[in-house]
Order: structure tokens, then sequence, then C-alpha cells
């Protein structure tokens, strides 16, 4: 949900309750002050009757309300002695409205001189309280619509406006690719929470960029340390395999060794090459026309294909220059042509096409798909190949990245297909 | 054949020490820059195997100095960094190839035998060994003065097996040099096996008083009859 909707969400739900009880509260204070005026206005007149009362005894007989709002009625003396002023609302047959209207009525008793009792009722017309609570109600909801029209309006603004830098961090972060180069974190907002935020990242990003290239370069240098150790094994596994009193089975074992230690010289290779690939130290770029690095790398692998009795076909749909290193370029090739015929069967086949901005390898192999996620991640292997390290498409996808160019695994028909999008 | 090491590994430098000696090398070692400049000046060497990071200065400074002093000797880099820079700067000072730590000593060997091929025969690069007789410049074999047609990878195996004849050949080092560094990964080189077949054959065929022999799980050896 998007932070306008919650706002707005919970500010409707708390104006809703406030002007809710306030209405309420309103409506009867308003109730309240009404009766209140009334029921001063009916003591008036209370007064007022029993004042003319004294003097005028006519006044004793009027036993309807009729023209008048006042009945009296003689009762006994016990009756009026027990009677209080009760004001009560009723209901009383209007002729002008021809309904049953509410009035305020008040039932008082009185004596005159000589003993006699008598019951006063008045009554005071009043306000239809559904008339009021109906134009209350109305008001109240167009105050709330105002209120929440006015809140949104306000939220709009307020995020279109304050909240920019908020959304330019958010752009900046989702294109920030760590051990890219990019711009320093936007910090230009007045808003001291969006400045803290905006240099809390930068901070964080810049303390993460730290310990990225210290790893990278502690890669760098434990392959480079590497190197030395690695040539005076192999070299002295070489010398001890040639000496006269090494037994078969002795040999064997060197054999082994030394085998490990080449595969480890591998490693060590791609490990160093990813690096510098990635720290873009094949820096001469020059066009690169594909279809003569796919000649040669094809010629190249040829040997290998033969045995393993694969055919290698390509085509070129479109010419495909290229403007970049021509090493990184034959690396690109070689790795994928080379899994290509190394997880292929026998008398399988490869295919390589050539496009104005692609280029597809297509395999036999595996019938099943494969892991097209995990696939390029260092150190993912699908199959027990052996001597293979496990950085091939790694390597690849660094290469590609060095120049923005993408690539897509696909499975379709038995064919396995990496496709290269410059 | 007078070669110069200088690296300041003593194991490494053992080591290569020990396998060209079996070459009938004559040998001489230097540890750091300051030995190394000093022979350098004073004796002529054939070939020079030079180590680029020395802890008291930079091989490639000892590079500029043999050039100065216009000594004729082959220069061979070894480097523990792969890199394009070092390796292009290397060359256009005058060094005559450059190997990347670490290496396969038939790989060195087959280097060595390459640059002072280059240097001692001036164009007329021909070896004989038994009654078969190579000609680098040309590439052709003939076999008791009879050609022996050969396809480009048999020939780059053979001169690879002659220049490290009676040593034992690993399998890796072999398909390295032969295929290149690209195909390092393809499976454990078994594809290499029918190609030496077929140059076995055609040596026997021929018969060629060398021959290659199997060093099982190992790789090969050249021998001679």
């Amino acid at each position: 949900m998007k932070l306008i909707n919650y706002t707005l969400l919970y500010t409707s739900i708390a104006l809703l309750v406030i002007v809710g009880v306030w209405a309420g509260i309103f409506y009867i204070n308003m109730l309240d002050e009404i009766y209140d005026s009334i029921d001063d206005g009916l003591s008036n007149s209370k007064l007022l009757i029993l004042q003319k009362a004294q003097t005028d005894s006519s006044l004793l007989y009027k036993k309807q309300f009729g023209e008048s709002n006042y009945s009296i009625l003689q009762i006994s003396e016990e009756k009026a002695m027990a009677m209080r002023d009760v004001y009560k609302d009723t209901l009383l047959y209007m002729d002008n409205e021809e309904d049953y209207e509410p009035v305020r009525l008040l039932t008082t008793s009185f004596s005159i001189k000589g003993g006699k009792f008598y019951e006063l009722k008045i009554i005071s017309s009043m306000v239809e309280e559904d008339d009021l609570m109906e134009d209350l109600f109305y008001s109240v909801l167009w105050l709330y619509v105002v209120l929440v029209g006015s809140v949104l309006a306000v939220n709009v603004m307020v995020l279109r406006k304050v909240w920019k830098p908020f959304y330019r961090l958010i752009d900046y972060l989702q294109q920030y690719r760590l051990g890219k180069e990019s711009d320093k974190v936007p910090v230009d907002s007045t808003v001291r929470e969006f400045k803290l935020l905006s240099e809390t990242v930068s901070v964080l990003l810049e303390r993460n960029l730290e310990v990225y290239n210290s790893q990278k370069q502690f890669i760098e240098n434990a392959s480079h340390e590497l190197q030395t150790p690695l040539a005076i094994s192999i070299n002295k596994l070489e010398l001890l395999a040639e000496r006269s009193d090494v037994s078969e089975e002795q040999l064997q074992t060197i054999a082994h060794v030394i085998q490990s230690l080449e595969r480890l010289t591998r490693l060590n290779k791609s490990l160093l090459l990813l690096s510098k690939i990635e720290n873009k130290q094949f820096a001469a770029e020059e066009p690169v026309d594909f279809t003569v690095v796919v000649k040669r790398m094809v010629e190249d692998f040829k040997d290998l294909a033969e045995f393993k009795e694969i055919s290698i076909t390509y085509h070129e749909q479109e010419e495909l220059i290229q403007y970049m290193n021509k090493d990184l370029a034959e690396m690109l090739i070689a790795n994928l042509l080379k899994n290509a015929i190394v997880h292929n069967v026998s008398g399988g086949v490869v295919d390589i096409t050539i496009q104005k901005n692609a280029i597809t390898i297509q395999n036999t192999g595996s019938l099943k798909a494969l892991n097209g996620e995990k696939l390029f991640s260092r150190f993912y292997k699908e199959s027990i190949e052996k001597g293979t390290t496990g950085l091939g498409l790694s390597i690849v996808k660094a290469i590609l990245e060095v120049y923005k160019a993408t690539i897509q695994y696909r499975f379709a028909e038995g064919r396995h297909s990496m496709v290269i999008h410059f | 054949m007078k070669i110069l090491i200088i690296e300041d590994e003593p194991d490494l430098l053992e080591s290569i020490t020990q396998s060209l000696e079996k070459e009938s090398f004559l040998v001489e070692k230097a540890m750091d820059f300051d030995a190394a400049l000093d022979k350098l000046l004073v004796y002529e060497y054939d070939c020079i195997l030079l180590d680029i990071g020395l802890p008291d200065g930079s091989g490639l400074d000892l590079l500029k100095e043999l050039k100065k002093e216009n000594r004729k000797g082959s220069v061979i880099i070894i480097s523990a960094k792969d890199s394009l820079d070092d390796k292009l700067s290397g060359l256009d000072l005058g060094a005559d190839d450059y190997l990347v730590k670490p290496f396969h000593l038939a790989e060195l060997n087959a280097r060595v035998r390459s640059v002072l091929r280059r240097k001692e025969f001036d164009g007329q690069n021909i070896l004989e060994l038994k009654n078969v007789s190579i000609d680098f410049t040309s590439r052709n074999v003939l076999i008791n003065k009879e050609s022996l047609p050969l396809n480009r990878k048999e020939f780059d195996i053979l001169s690879y097996f002659v220049a490290n004849k009676n040593r034992l050949v690993n399998k890796t080092s072999l398909a390295e040099h032969v295929w290149g560094d690209q195909i390092d990964e393809a499976d454990n080189f078994e594809f290499i096996y029918s190609q030496i077949k077929n140059l076995r054959k055609k040596l026997k065929d021929h018969n060629a008083q060398i021959e290659i022999q199997a060093v099982y799980g190992v790789g090969y050896k050249l021998i001679e009859l």
C-alpha cells in the first residue's frame, strides 16, 4: 500500500471517529440548550398564568389547550400536594401539520385563595429532533468529506514535493551495483530526516565498497602469492617423476598430485582473470569481428570436438562487429564453446549463429534444463565433469558486464542455448 | 651453452637449475638484482631467465641495462604476474619470450630451445636427431632424407618432444603447448591421445630411430632407439 493511501486511510478513520464523537456531543449539548430555553419559557408562562389566574377566575375553566398553550383542571388537595413541576416531551395533534408533533409539556399545580387546587399544563412547540438530527448529520458529513479531501490534497502535494529526494534516493539505490562506478548519493533535501537518510546510506555504501574492494584485493593478492609455491611444487614433482628410482606405483601417485596442482593452478588463474576483468584491466579496445573470432575458436577446439565426435557448425546471418578487447572476445567465445563441447554427448552437435547484435551457441547435451539462475555463479557445477573449475560462465558473465551485454540461457527441444545480446 | 637464471625463490631456482642441467646446459644462478647485474656485466650468456619481481629491483631494469650494453644473449622473462602490460613492456624492451609462473619444466625447456635456435642458426634452423631431421623454419621433417608429411599439430607435438628428448613430458604440459591455454580445462586431455597415436604410427612407418613412449597415467617420453 502506498504511503499516501496509508496516511489517508488512518486519517479518515481518525477523522470519522473524531467528527462522529464531536457531532454526538454537539448534538446533545445543543438539545440540552434548547430544552433549557424552552423550559425557561414554560416556567415564565407558568408565572404569568398563575398571576393572571389569581385575578381572572375565567381562566380556571379552560380545560382544553384550544387556541392558547395551557389547560387548567381542578384536582383534589392530596393530589395537588403530591405534585411537583414536571417537564416532559409528549405528542400533540397539530392542525397545521395534520399530525402528532412533539411538544414540551410542563405539568404543575397551584391553589388560589379559597383553598381550591388546580392542575396546570403548559405546552410549547419543540424542535423537531429528527429534522435537527438530519441537518446536523449532513453538515457533519460535508465537514468530513471536506476534511478528508483537504488531507488528501495536502498529502499529495507534500508527497510530490517533500518526498522527492526520498524517491530520488530509492532510484539511486535501485541503480546501484556494488563495485560498479556510480555517482555520489544524492543529498539535496532540506528535510532533516531525508538528509540523515541520504548521509547514512552514503556511509553504508562507502563501507560496503571498502569491504568489497579489500576482498577483491585479497583474492587478487592470494592468487598472486599462490603462483610461486604452485610453481615450486609442480616443478619439484616433475623432477621427482623423472628419477630412475621411482617405482611405477609412486609415479602414478606423483602424476595424480601434479594433476591436482594443475587444477589448482587453473582455478587460481581463473580467479585472477575474474579479478582483472572486474577491475577493467583489459583496457585496449578495437573493433572485433566475431565471425573471425568464432572461426578461430572453432579451429582451436576442432581436435577436442573430433575426439568427442561432436560436429560444430556456424552461420553468420549478419556481420557482428563489436568494439571491445580482443582477448576478452576470444575468452568469451572460447569459454562458451568449450562448455558446449565438454557438456555434450558423443555424436552431438554445437551450432553457432551470429546475428547483428547477438550470438547464439546451441548444443545438445543433458536432456534436462540446467538451473538458469545459478548457472552463472562462481563454482556452480551441474555435472561432476573432472577438471572443470566452475568459473567458466562466471568469466563469461564478467566479460559481458564490462560491455553491458547480457546472456540468457534457454532449453528447448533437447537443446541448450546461450544467447548473448550486445 | 651458458644459461643464467635470475630468480629470488631458492626452491624454484633449484628446480629450474636441475632441469636445465639435465639438458647439459651450463647453469649459473643469481638471486638478487645486484648479483645478477654483476654477472650480466662481466660474462656473456646464451640465454637468461629473468624473474621480473626481484626483492631489490625490477627485472625490467636489468633487461634495460642488458640491452644498453648490447649483449646478445636471449632473454626469457619469468613472472608471477600474468599481466599484459608487463609482457608487452618486457617484449618491447627486447625480451625474446615471456613465461608465467607456474610453468612446466618441459615448457621451459621448449622455450629455451626455441630462443636458442632462433639466435643460433639465423634461418638455418635444422635439428638432427638420429635419422630424423627437423627444419623448424620450413616446418619440414625428413627421415632418412625422405619427407615425413605432418599436419600442424603433429609437427608442434614432435617439436615439443624433441625439445624435451629423454624427458618425461606430462599430458597437460603438452596440451597447453600445442593447443594453447584455452584448451586447458577441457576433459582430461584424452583427446590428445589420438594425435599422438597418428604421429607414432607415422614415425614407425618411416623407420624413424626415435620413438614416443607412453608413460601410463603421466604422459609421454621421446627416446632415441
